[in-house]
């Protein structure tokens, strides 16, 4: 969803802080035309005509009332931004009761959804449309930030501290979460979305144990669950399937082939391998990388770990 | 060396501008250790208890020794500065050496109790006080040490004749600089030793 | 006082600079040769920083990440912040510029310390070579170095804290030296309000500097200490606080904007009277603004740290603090823009930079305003946005606040004149470069471009293309006017002791000025402004 100033602002709130840029906007173009308008027509007004002999230049050294005007406009000018800046802030801080509490625990380089009912997720946040949503958010291990550009709101995640922020959400939609706070090499790929979905398909999803996708059932072939596992749980932040390598190692190739790890081993990609390296990753480190990857053992269910690595398998 | 000796013709405006020189330089320490202690009520603000605990683990008797005898090396300082302001260069060397002695004293007195507080396994990183502790003493003891640099450099000065009745900006200026360095200490002694 | 035309020493040509040989530069206790050796080291590090901004703006050509990995982009923008910053924007104008005229500008032979000021020059190489050390494991933190990210960061961020130690201590030093100088050794007459607009400038900055700078001294040593000693300030393991990092980096760095930006104001100051040939408007307003925008700003540095938890209230009083910075700074705009009026205005290089100072200065003001209001910083904040509004304040401002003051002052510290032409050329082109690099990212970081990113999503290609574009032109006006600088240096006309006809202390010195700067020292009767009176 784009969003250029006022348009797609996706809650009624977030128009609020569009209405107050606008303003702003309006403001400050006025002033900027105004003065560098007078500046533009004084040059050119006032330029020298002849070339070796200057205009008679009147010896003018102030004007106490000017100055007296130019400080006191403008002083209840910025009071009044000040102001309406504010009010919109202040709103953004008030809970409103009833929200429903979504945990997000930022890592290098992904963010740790869990719900009320304990389930989890990876990168990607469902909610209903119409209800308000507070997320609490902490990091754990450098500082992050949570940045939902359509809904016009931003948090730091914070090592050691919780802090908290609400929306909204007023129209279903998928909306795009960021991270803000520069947090290492990762940084720029530790992508979010917010899903927002009507009411009853919600309901539905949570009915169906709260798997992504919506359309898939227990028929769906392993390796196509896997495909969407890998997409959704971040891997692909760090893994490229191929090309120009990211953090970790390209997927494409790797099952059966013999890895070099550090310590002077090697090993052969089998399905143990690729297992042990999603849910514990600092057990065999490959060779020349750096041993940042999270363990997703609490987070992926093992039917879930065993769909990636046949999905990871089909890459030749 | 190029470039002309811009010493300024008239010692009146030089000994103002050291002055003022001093002053601001000052300014800056105040600053630099008033960030210290901005981090010191913060921390303190957050760990009462914390801080409770383990303040007592100083050793406060060392610290009072400590006190009196910076104290004391500020009273040496202003007999010195006296002294050459009267033209008594041999009266400032006494003085300033004794205010390095006592200096020396200070520091001897820091390096047993570092050396108490390490064989009872408290280090820096043993916790927020200890911390704030080791940081704000050892960088206070830095800048005794510099001090006591300055201090001798007068000396030096004083030996080779460049000090007298009219011409004395170094001592006066390195005296002013003993004092801020006594007086952090002062402020140091019973945030650190004594407020439980 | 001499009239205009009547200089009070003619030189023999080449005044300061006649005696040669390495020694008579690195033992020099002249202030201007250290004002040149620092403006030869900050220029250096203003194009090795640039070149920096280059790579990253190549990388930015596409969304993924093709020439570079996603670590190399992070370390390039890190020491092009780092750079640009510490080793160019500061001591720049202050310890380059300022070092210069501020003797000549008050009618003095020399600062109050010149073997503390040659101290701080070595002592600014020194930390720059430590900083070039700390290469070995270069950052990648950003040149904000936010903990705990970067106490837990492999790259040598303990050298690096010290070589930044270093380069604050030079600023100190240098502060200390103005402030001296500026009280004690202004000529017979000058008083305060006869002091040029520049020194009241050049005050303003070198207060800020003597207080602002020990606190981000005392931040990298305890950023060294968590990383040496395992302290745990920052460290939220050890019960410490990583936002108090931000608070106190930024209790420096917010005041260092305006040791960035009062100096760039003060050249802007000289030289908008001398090429309209009339008075400056309101000398009072623009004086104490200087000193009103010095305590302000350092009451605000809370509007950096909008979304890190702070208590609302907390937010609240930041945001209305920051708010009154921008009137001081809007009252000098207003006073400058008089000064034009009815004036006898001529275009030459060091009046168009003056001119797109204020233009360009005003953009990037006008935008603060975005930041400072809390709900619109909240969706701004660290997106491009944010690093438009300080390129359009620091490079839009400052640093073509800087090239003016080299055009002006060109033909008095080399006693050679530039070629003008040239100089228009650089001029249209770094102007041309510089809009079309940086206000297409006004628009990205509304759409929700954050900053720091190796890589971005598609919906932002466009925009950082035209930017990638503008910074090809912006590169090559700045190499035509450092070819210029470098050509006029070799073949430039030579110089008259006052070219612009101005009427300041320093054009009654020779170009170049002899070592001790005036044969005799002035006696000041008037206010350097008489322009526009039967006189000039």
């Amino acid at each position: 969803m784009d969003n250029v100033l006022a348009f797609g602002a996706a809650s009624s709130q977030a128009g609020r802080v569009d209405a107050l840029f606008l303003v702003i906007a309006l403001i400050g173009g006025f002033f900027f035309f105004l003065t560098q308008g007078i500046l533009i027509y004084f040059a050119v007004k006032y330029r020298r005509r002849l070339p070796d002999r200057d205009n008679v230049t009147p010896s003018i050294t102030g004007n106490p009332l000017l100055e007296f005007l130019w400080i006191l406009i403008p002083s209840l000018v910025v009071v009044g931004i000040f102001y309406y800046g504010w009010r919109v802030y202040a709103d953004q801080r008030i809970y409103v009761a009833g929200a429903t509490e979504v945990h997000v625990n930022a890592r290098q380089w992904m963010y740790e959804i869990k719900y009320p009912d304990g389930r989890t997720a990876i990168n990607e946040i469902r909610v209903p449309a119409g209800k308000p949503v507070r997320f609490i958010l902490s990091a754990a291990d450098v500082l992050h930030g949570f940045y939902l550009p359509d809904f016009r709101v931003k948090m730091d995640m914070i090592p050691g501290r919780v802090t908290t922020l609400w929306v909204q959400p007023d129209r279903p939609g998928s909306y795009q979460i960021y991270c803000t706070v520069y947090c290492g090499t990762g940084h720029s790929n530790m992508l979010a979305r917010l899903i927002v979905m009507p009411p009853r398909e919600y309901a539905g999803w949570v009915e169906r144990g709260g798997r992504e996708g919506g359309e898939a059932g227990a028929k769906e072939p392993l390796h196509e669950r896997g495909e969407r596992v890998v997409k959704g749980a971040g891997c692909l932040n760090c893994h490229a399937v191929e090309g120009k390598e990211k953090i970790g190692p390209n997927f494409r190739g790797l099952f059966g082939s013999k890895v070099p790890l550090e310590g002077g081993t090697s090993v052969t990609a089998d399905e143990e391998y690729f297992r042990e390296s999603i849910v514990d990753p600092g057990a065999k480190v490959v060779k020349g990388y750096p041993n940042v990857m999270p363990t997703y053992k609490t987070s992926m269910p093992p039917d879930d770990v065993r769909a990636a690595v046949e999905y990871l398998k089909t890459l030749k | 060396m190029s470039g002309t000796s811009t010493e300024h013709h008239d010692p009146a405006v030089a000994f103002e501008s050291a002055k003022l020189g001093l002053w601001t330089f000052l300014a800056t320490e105040v600053l630099l250790f008033g960030a210290l202690f901005t981090a010191y009520t913060v921390f303190r603000m957050k760990y009462p208890e914390l801080f409770r605990v383990e303040h007592a683990k100083l050793d406060r008797v060392l610290g009072a020794v400590n006190t009196v005898v910076l104290i004391t090396s500020s009273f040496t300082v202003v007999l010195g500065v006296d002294a050459i302001k009267r033209g008594k260069t041999r009266l400032l060397e006494v003085c300033y050496g004794a205010t390095i002695l006592l200096a020396a004293v200070f520091l001897c007195v820091k390096y047993v109790e570092y050396a108490a507080k390490f064989h009872h396994g408290l280090y820096p990183r043993t916790n927020l006080f200890f911390s704030l502790y080791f940081v704000m003493t050892g960088l206070h003891g830095i800048h005794v040490l510099l001090g006591m640099g300055l201090l001798s450099y007068v000396i030096v000065l004083s030996r080779r004749g460049r000090l007298s009745a009219s011409y004395y900006t170094p001592a006066e200026m390195s005296g002013l600089y003993w004092h801020f360095v006594d007086l952090v200490w002062i402020y140091l002694f019973p945030l650190l030793y004594l407020l439980g | 006082m001499a009239g205009i035309g009547h200089p009070v020493a003619e030189g023999n040509g080449r005044g300061y600079l006649a005696e040669r040989g390495w020694r008579s530069w690195a033992f020099t206790l002249d202030h201007k040769r250290i004002g040149a050796m620092y403006l030869w080291s900050t220029i250096f590090f203003f194009l090795v920083g640039g070149v920096f901004a280059l790579l990253l703006r190549l990388e930015l050509l596409s969304p993924q990440t093709r020439y570079f990995s996603n670590h190399a982009y992070n370390v390039f923008f890190t020491l092009h912040g780092a750079m640009m910053i510490f080793l160019f924007i500061i001591p720049a104008i202050p310890s380059g510029l300022g070092n210069f005229f501020i003797p000549l500008h008050v009618g003095a032979r020399d600062v109050a310390f010149p073997r503390l000021n040659l101290a701080s020059y070595w002592v600014f190489v020194a930390g720059f070579l430590v900083i070039i050390g700390s290469l070995v494991a270069p950052m990648d933190t950003g040149w904000t170095f936010y903990t705990p990210y970067s106490a837990k960061s492999a790259a040598a961020v303990t050298t690096l804290s010290l070589g930044l130690f270093l380069i604050g201590m030079s600023s100190i030093l240098t502060g200390l030296n103005f402030i001296v100088t500026i009280h004690k050794l202004r000529a017979p007459g000058m008083t305060w309000h006869r002091m040029p607009l520049f020194i009241w400038g050049m005050y303003a900055t070198s207060i800020i500097q003597v207080i602002a700078t020990p606190v981000v001294g005392v931040t990298f040593l305890l950023l060294a200490a968590e990383r040496l000693l395992g302290v745990g300030f920052y460290d939220p393991a050890k019960g410490g606080d990583p936002v108090l990092f931000q608070h106190f980096f930024w209790f420096y760095s917010h005041p260092v904007v305006y040791v960035m930006i009062l100096p760039a104001m003060g050249i802007i100051s000289e030289v908008i009277p001398v090429f309209s040939r009339k008075p400056i408007f309101g000398y009072k307003a623009i004086a104490y603004s200087s000193l009103a925008i010095a305590f302000i700003g350092f009451l605000v540095w809370g509007h950096h740290m909008f979304t890190s938890g702070m208590s609302p209230l907390a937010n609240a009083i930041f945001s209305f603090l920051t708010f009154f910075v921008a009137v001081p700074t809007a009252v000098k705009v207003f006073n400058w823009i008089a000064t034009l009026y009815k004036g006898s205005i001529t275009f030459e290089s060091p009046m168009l930079y003056a001119l797109t100072f204020i233009f360009l200065f005003a953009v990037g003001g006008l935008t603060g305003p975005f930041l400072g209001a809390l709900a619109t910083n909240v969706q701004l904040h660290d997106t491009y946005f944010v690093v438009a509004h300080f390129h359009y304040t620091m490079m839009g401002g400052t640093v073509m606040g800087f090239f003016a003051g080299l055009h002006y002052w060109f033909p008095k510290m080399t006693g050679k004149m530039l070629n003008e032409k040239i100089a228009r050329l650089a001029w249209a082109l770094v102007f041309i470069g510089f809009n079309v690099t940086f206000f297409t990212m006004f628009i990205v970081g509304t759409r929700g471009m954050p900053r720091r990113y190796a890589e971005y999503i598609p919906k932002f290609h466009t925009e950082n293309v035209i930017s990638t574009i503008g910074s090809a032109v912006l590169a090559v006006g700045i190499l035509v006017m450092c070819w210029n600088f470098l050509q006029g240096l070799r073949k430039g006309a030579p110089a008259p002791a006052d070219p612009w006809r101005a009427l300041s202390l320093e054009w009654r010195a020779a170009s170049p000025p002899e070592t001790e700067n005036f044969h005799e020292i002035p006696v000041v009767t008037e206010w350097p402004y008489s322009y526009g009176t039967p006189k000039s």
